[in-house]
């Protein structure tokens, strides 16, 4: 018995251990700016990239290799694999680029040519490509008060449009005086914004101007702005001290930025958001409910047939398929709650939808519907585990049940109500599937929580880790590129639960520090 | 040896049970007991266990309410005042009626918190009033000395002995009339006990003070009448010594002589 409790244990260890070293290894490498190595073939071809696999081939049985080799807008693969037999020779050129841009991958490559600020060539040396790639970078930050001026135009102007939809939906003809006002009003909006727009154009076309050329190692040249490029590393001759600090510029970048190519680079900032935000606000909805509904079954109710049944409903509710939770969510809360308020509050709108449509506040509702038996559970458990005695106490120095309850009951059972709470969110973290039906989205133009009124919109949409790791694992148009993001997204997932877990452990144990009883 | 006569002036009667029947939904745990406890005095009740003894304490402030299926007919009064209705107000009753249970329970408070628990529920939360209490309670309750200095630490670190005695100071801070006490001692070793039953003798000064107890010598030492139970029966009742020294029936002489129970 005791042997086979071991050896169970010991399995389990390990599995855990093994997931998250694979975990680890393969995420936290990610951000490592490898070498680049070039390699010629027996053809005579040249070929350079970064190494990520060796291995034999299945078939053949011959040592092979797999280099990273970018361009993917000039090889349409990002990804070759060559038989060790091929290669004639292997080094690592010290001039050898390796560039992040906006668009394509990375592109693997040598300096050819510069052009400055009028499109002139200058000369073409790593110092002139550093500084012109800054000032270009700056002038495009520079045009950020022109975006935002753009922005909030076109929220006056998308404000001056409801409103009149609103005015028209009243009566045209009654209001037309109002409408001819409003849409006065937006059509010199409308001006300005076209105004502002064609000067950005204007400006972004001037920096478009500096450009660079590269040769790849087959010597095919490329021309790119400097605008399209986001990092310029030269990997060969950086020293292990400039990898370190490009790593945790890489760690920055990750947990700050927006994401990039269909996700599969930059940033998670949006999803890191969204995926606290939610877990947050189901908390806020799920803990209130679930402590209540135990406190009515525990102290109130009278233990009887309807309050089993009630009980046996609360521990299936915690059984059913979460998908079953995001088909009930679509249907209950999005198109019957939301599409009633739509009809109620927006009948100007229709048929686009407001409420009626996925988004955060629906979300999290779902999810609290699928943790609230969770926290239901431990908080019975943890009021029933309360000694007959310390309510007795209580009773007979005269308090009313309710007294009790807040003042001793409530206080003493907080160390469980906690527990359950850390599973609730434990298990709402890594829920995926009922999210996808009820306002999680690949990607979202807006955060949840801005700074524009009414700050908090629980109507958006919002990205979320776990849909994250699904869509860029499996949805995504270049899986082998894609393959590092996944591990990193489901490190950092990992991270968030370990963080909120160990956070509400910590506050946990004080309060039972606190409340246990302990006699001599 | 000729009891000594109990001066009924002194001590007039507090609570008075009449023709009381209590049922556990179909089972009858107390058949027709009509007794009565006298102001300032110690009543015992004494019998062996699932006698209706504790049963009938709880009566006394309405702890029995909280078990669904009890059914109590007859009267009981507390200074003429019907207690066993409906329209009894239970949180004033047990604010009159303090209770002790056998197994201390203090708050998972401090000390103090412990003991203005019953002033602050009803609503008292002037803090010198509050202090007031507390010091002349664990005065009260001879705990005083012990715990002055750490008025402000939890009670869950108190041994059984203080513990106990905790509750004792909680029951007397919202000043009762009477004080039920369930077995207090019976979780204590012989020198809390003893402290306890020397508390006891004291509070009688002050409070009517109703005690169930298992050990018969407790009941000769702390108690000035004793009621003997049997089977949900109360089958004597009458002036301590003179239930254990010449009791009339022949069950209660068997019990106390250890005969059976």
């Amino acid at each position: 018995m005791v042997l086979a409790a071991g050896a169970t244990l010991a399995l389990i260890l390990f599995m855990t251990l093994t997931l998250l070293a694979v975990i680890l290894g393969n995420s936290l490498g990610y951000f490592w700016v490898k070498d680049l190595v070039q390699l010629k073939l027996k053809d005579g071809s040249l070929i350079m990239g970064q190494l990520t696999a060796t291995g034999r081939h299945a078939l053949t049985d011959v040592e092979r290799l797999q280099l990273k080799v970018g361009n993917r807008d000039l090889y349409s693969q990002d990804f070759r694999w060559v038989d060790d037999s091929e290669v004639v020779e292997r080094t690592k050129p010290d001039d050898a680029y390796l560039l992040e841009r906006r668009e394509h991958g990375n592109f693997f490559g040598f300096l050819k040519e510069l052009k400055g600020a009028d499109g002139e060539s200058v000369t073409a040396d790593n110092v002139t490509l550093v500084k012109l790639h800054t000032a270009v970078l700056d002038k495009q930050r520079g045009l950020k008060s022109i975006k935002k001026e753009m922005s909030r135009l076109n929220q006056a102007s998308e404000q001056l449009r409801l409103k009149i939809q609103k005015l028209e939906y009243k009566g045209s003809e009654a209001n037309s005086a109002a409408i001819a006002v409003l849409a006065e009003e937006r059509a010199k909006l409308t001006v300005t914004f076209d105004d502002l727009n064609e000067q950005l154009n204007q400006k972004q076309a001037e920096l478009n101007k500096t450009a660079v050329v590269f040769n790849d190692a087959a010597g095919t040249s490329k021309e790119l702005p400097l605008l399209e490029i986001v990092k310029i590393y030269q990997p060969n001759s950086m020293s292990a001290v400039a990898k370190a600090g490009a790593y945790l510029g890489k760690i920055r970048e990750l947990l700050f930025d927006d994401p990039r190519e269909s996700n599969t680079e930059g940033g998670l900032f949006p999803a890191i958001f969204g995926t606290i935000l939610m877990v947050l606000l189901m908390s806020v909805f799920s803990l209130p409910f679930g402590v209540i509904a135990a406190i009515y079954l525990r102290e109130y109710a009278r233990e009887g047939r309807l309050v089993q049944l009630v009980r046996i409903a609360v521990n299936n509710l915690a059984g059913v398929p979460s998908i079953v939770y995001g088909v009930f969510g679509l249907g209950f809360f999005v198109y019957g709650i939301g599409g009633s308020l739509d009809k109620l509050f927006f009948p100007e709108r229709l048929p686009t939808p407001v409420f009626g449509t996925g988004g955060i506040l629906w979300a999290s509702l779902t999810l609290a519907l699928l943790t609230v038996p969770v926290v239901i559970v431990a908080t019975e458990e943890s009021l029933a585990s309360i000694p007959k005695g310390i309510r007795e106490g209580s009773l007979a120095l005269g308090a009313t049940k309710f007294q009790t309850l807040t003042k001793v009951l409530l206080p003493m059972a907080t160390p469980g109500i906690m527990t359950g709470l850390v599973l609730s969110m434990a298990r709402a973290v890594g829920e995926v599937a009922p999210l996808m039906l009820v306002g999680v989205v690949k990607l979202a133009p807006t955060l949840p929580f801005d700074g524009q009124f009414p700050f908090f919109h629980m109507d958006r949409k919002f990205m979320h880790l776990g849909f994250h790791i699904f869509d860029v694992g499996f949805q995504s148009p270049n899986v082998e590129a894609a393959k590092p993001m996944v591990y990193v997204t489901t490190l950092l997932l990992l991270l968030i639960v370990v963080a909120a877990t160990s956070l509400a452990i910590r506050f946990r144990n004080q309060m039972r520090r606190r409340y246990t009883t302990s006699h001599f | 040896m000729s009891p000594e006569p109990v001066d009924l002036n002194n001590h007039p009667p507090v609570i008075e049970a009449d023709h009381v029947n209590l049922y556990y939904g179909t089972s009858h745990a107390l058949k027709d007991i009509s007794l009565s406890m006298r102001k300032n005095q110690v009543t015992a009740f004494i019998g062996p266990s699932g006698c209706g003894k504790s049963t009938l304490l709880r009566c006394l402030n309405r702890m029995n309410d909280l078990i669904d299926s009890v059914r109590v007919e007859g009267s009981i009064t507390l200074d003429g005042e019907e207690i066993t209705g409906r329209s009894t107000d239970v949180i004033s009753l047990r604010r009159r009626v303090g209770m002790v249970f056998q197994q201390s329970n203090p708050f998972p408070k401090s000390i103090y918190e412990n003991i203005v628990y019953g002033m602050r529920i009803a609503g008292v939360n002037d803090k010198a009033t509050l202090d007031e209490t507390v010091e002349r309670s664990l005065k009260g309750a001879a705990i005083w000395n012990e715990v002055k200095d750490r008025l402000h630490d939890s009670a869950l670190g108190l041994s059984g002995g203080q513990a106990q005695r905790i509750c004792i100071a909680r029951a007397i801070a919202t000043n009762p009339e009477v004080i039920l006490m369930d077995e207090p001692c019976s979780a204590l070793d012989p020198l809390s006990t003893l402290k306890i039953e020397e508390l006891i003798d004291e509070l009688k000064k002050q409070y009517t003070i109703v005690i169930v107890t298992h050990n018969m010598q407790q009941a000769a030492r702390v108690s000035d009448a004793t009621a003997f139970f049997y089977l949900g029966e109360l089958i004597e009742m009458g002036d301590t010594k003179k239930i254990f020294t010449n009791p009339e029936k022949q069950q209660t002489e068997d019990y106390i002589t250890g005969r059976f129970g």
